[in-house]
């Protein structure tokens, strides 16, 4: 089954961080990429770039909407994901719990729905 | 004048009076309650209505003075109305008979009341369940633990798991799974399921070093409870001796796997002096008890030998790894457990050199069950790096850093893959 991990995070937290903890970040996300391709898990994985960046399309009452950025500004943002193909939840779970984004962030697990 | 005291502390010291006797009744009321009817679940439900009736009675009518004889009795006449808002089947009114012979008024009967809590745990660990629900129904039916926080702890969903539980309760209800201790041959055999199963909670707990998430740190303590239980029930039993033993050593060396930065500490350079003396004491009698039982030593007094030879090193200094290799040896014939496999590897690096570590280690490489287990890439990364192969050592270090789940120890792997030689 496919399942999308999607980490939501401060976008500010990685601004915080020192240059060696910033590459010491991007390298446990590279190593936990690297180890998803390994065990063949991994469909497609991105980050995205903060919401600050984001435009957002709406049609209200006929006419096109679009703003600069999204609606509500929280704390924690959607700042990337990976896509999985795993036999379950319990396995799509455990390779969660291992995303680094579990720890600086949360990880929300979501079952594809396929069209 | 002195002010009367607020009618808060009547009801706090009543709800505290309730919850104690809950903590030390409740394992021995379900266990006694479900051992005739075999419904878990019908006993839960009954009890914590019982303890709900407690926390609005007591602060009136003041606690009682045998608790738990008071909760039995309301308990009873909840299953009772349980069984016959149920209607009666032939079963149903056997069971209503012997609940209205049972008696739990009387304090005196308290005694007498049989400990059926062993019978329980066999139960939990039963061969007709799944065993990965052995741990998570020992907590719930044991210990009282809610469905999410056991969830949280095995990392499952919190919906999958209150379902695969209500399952198993039926399964055990249905099937008549048996609340007795199993006779002869059979007890060993069916012990080690129970001893597995208080090993995994333990395990779990033992995975949250920090202690950030409460729940959990209370799990390694409440395994602990369990072990404690069962070698007192099972005193001859070597197994039974064997882990507590076992839990205790690493429970000794909680606070020293972290230095003062939070950084995570191998055992190998953590400071004996962070241990838990009177812990590591109490480990080595009950091992050494252990010894004295019947029978060639199981699984758990193997691995509690293990970690008492590491827990010399507080006395004499130094590790001893040939007693090491010898105990893994005997556990990789015992048990064929590729995880006894990698750490007889481990201790091979130590007395005969990296390189017949890592001989041993490519003979698991094929073994799937080690290809996500994460100390099986750390250690081949070490090994590697001892033995200056320095490009096979990082990309090693890379797969157990991608595979790891704790920071701290991520961090570790990434300062150990940061030193080594370009």
């Amino acid at each position: 089954m496919e399942y999308m991990l999607l980490i939501y995070s401060d976008p500010n937290g990685f601004d915080k961080l020192s240059p060696s903890q910033q590459a010491e970040g991007l390298a446990a996300y590279g190593a936990y990429h690297e180890a998803l391709k390994k065990a063949g898990v991994l469909k497609n994985s991105n980050r995205l770039r903060p919401a600050s960046a984001a435009t957002t399309v709406r049609l209200q009452s006929g006419k096109t909407q679009v703003l600069d950025g999204p609606y509500a500004e929280t704390r924690e943002q959607l700042g990337g994901y990976f896509m999985i193909d795993v036999p379950d939840l319990d396995a799509a779970l455990s390779w969660a719990a291992r995303c680094p984004g579990a720890a600086h962030g949360s990880v929300e697990v979501r079952p594809v729905w396929a069209m | 004048m002195i002010d009367s005291p607020p009618v808060s502390v009547d009801a706090e010291a009543a709800a505290l009076a309730a919850a104690t006797a809950a903590r030390h009744s409740y394992s021995k009321l379900i266990a006694f309650l479900a051992a005739r009817t075999r419904d878990v679940a019908g006993a839960e439900d009954a009890l914590s209505e019982a303890l709900a009736v407690a926390l609005t009675e007591w602060p009136r009518s003041g606690v009682p003075r045998a608790p738990d004889a008071w909760l039995l009795t309301v308990a009873r006449r909840k299953l009772v109305d349980g069984l016959r808002r149920r209607r009666l089947d032939e079963a149903a009114s056997a069971h209503l008979q012997w609940l209205a012979e049972l008696r739990g008024d009387n304090d005196d009967e308290q005694a007498a009341w049989p400990d059926r809590r062993l019978g329980l745990l066999f139960a939990c660990a039963h061969p007709g369940i799944a065993p990965e629900l052995h741990a998570p129904l020992m907590l719930q039916v044991v210990l009282g633990f809610d469905a999410a926080s056991i969830a949280s702890a095995f990392l499952v969903s919190p919906a999958t798991m209150a379902q695969r539980l209500v399952r198993a309760k039926t399964k055990i209800r249905q099937a008549g799974i048996g609340f007795e201790v199993p006779p002869g041959d059979a007890l060993r055999e069916r012990l080690s399921a129970v001893l597995d199963a208080i090993y995994a909670a333990y395990c779990e707990g033992w995975s949250d070093p920090v202690g950030a998430d409460a729940r959990r740190r209370n799990l390694a303590d409440e395994a602990i409870w369990l072990g404690r239980l069962v070698a007192s029930l099972l005193p001859d039993e070597g197994e039974s001796l064997g882990l507590l033993a076992l839990m205790l050593h690493t429970h000794a060396r909680r606070d020293a796997r972290r230095n003062a930065a939070g950084d995570y500490v191998p055992l190998s350079e953590q400071d004996p002096a962070r241990w838990d003396a009177p812990l590591v004491d109490d480990a080595e009698a009950l091992l050494h008890r252990a010894n004295r039982c019947a029978g060639a030593p199981g699984r758990f007094q193997l691995e509690a030998a293990v970690q008492s030879a590491h827990a010399m090193r507080r006395r004499s200094g130094v590790i001893d790894w040939p007693a090491i290799e010898r105990l893994y040896d005997a556990l990789c014939e015992l048990t064929a457990s590729p995880v006894a496999a990698l750490n007889r590897a481990v201790a091979l690096a130590e007395t005969q050199g990296p390189a017949a570590g890592l001989a041993a280690l490519d003979v698991l490489a094929a073994d799937a069950r080690l290809a996500d287990y994460q100390p099986h890439w750390a250690a081949r990364a070490e090994l590697l790096a001892r033995s200056g192969r320095v490009d096979a050592a990082q990309q090693a270090y890379a797969q157990a850093i991608g595979l790891e789940r704790d920071p701290a120890v991520r961090r570790h792997l990434q300062q150990r893959l940061a030193a080594l030689p370009v």
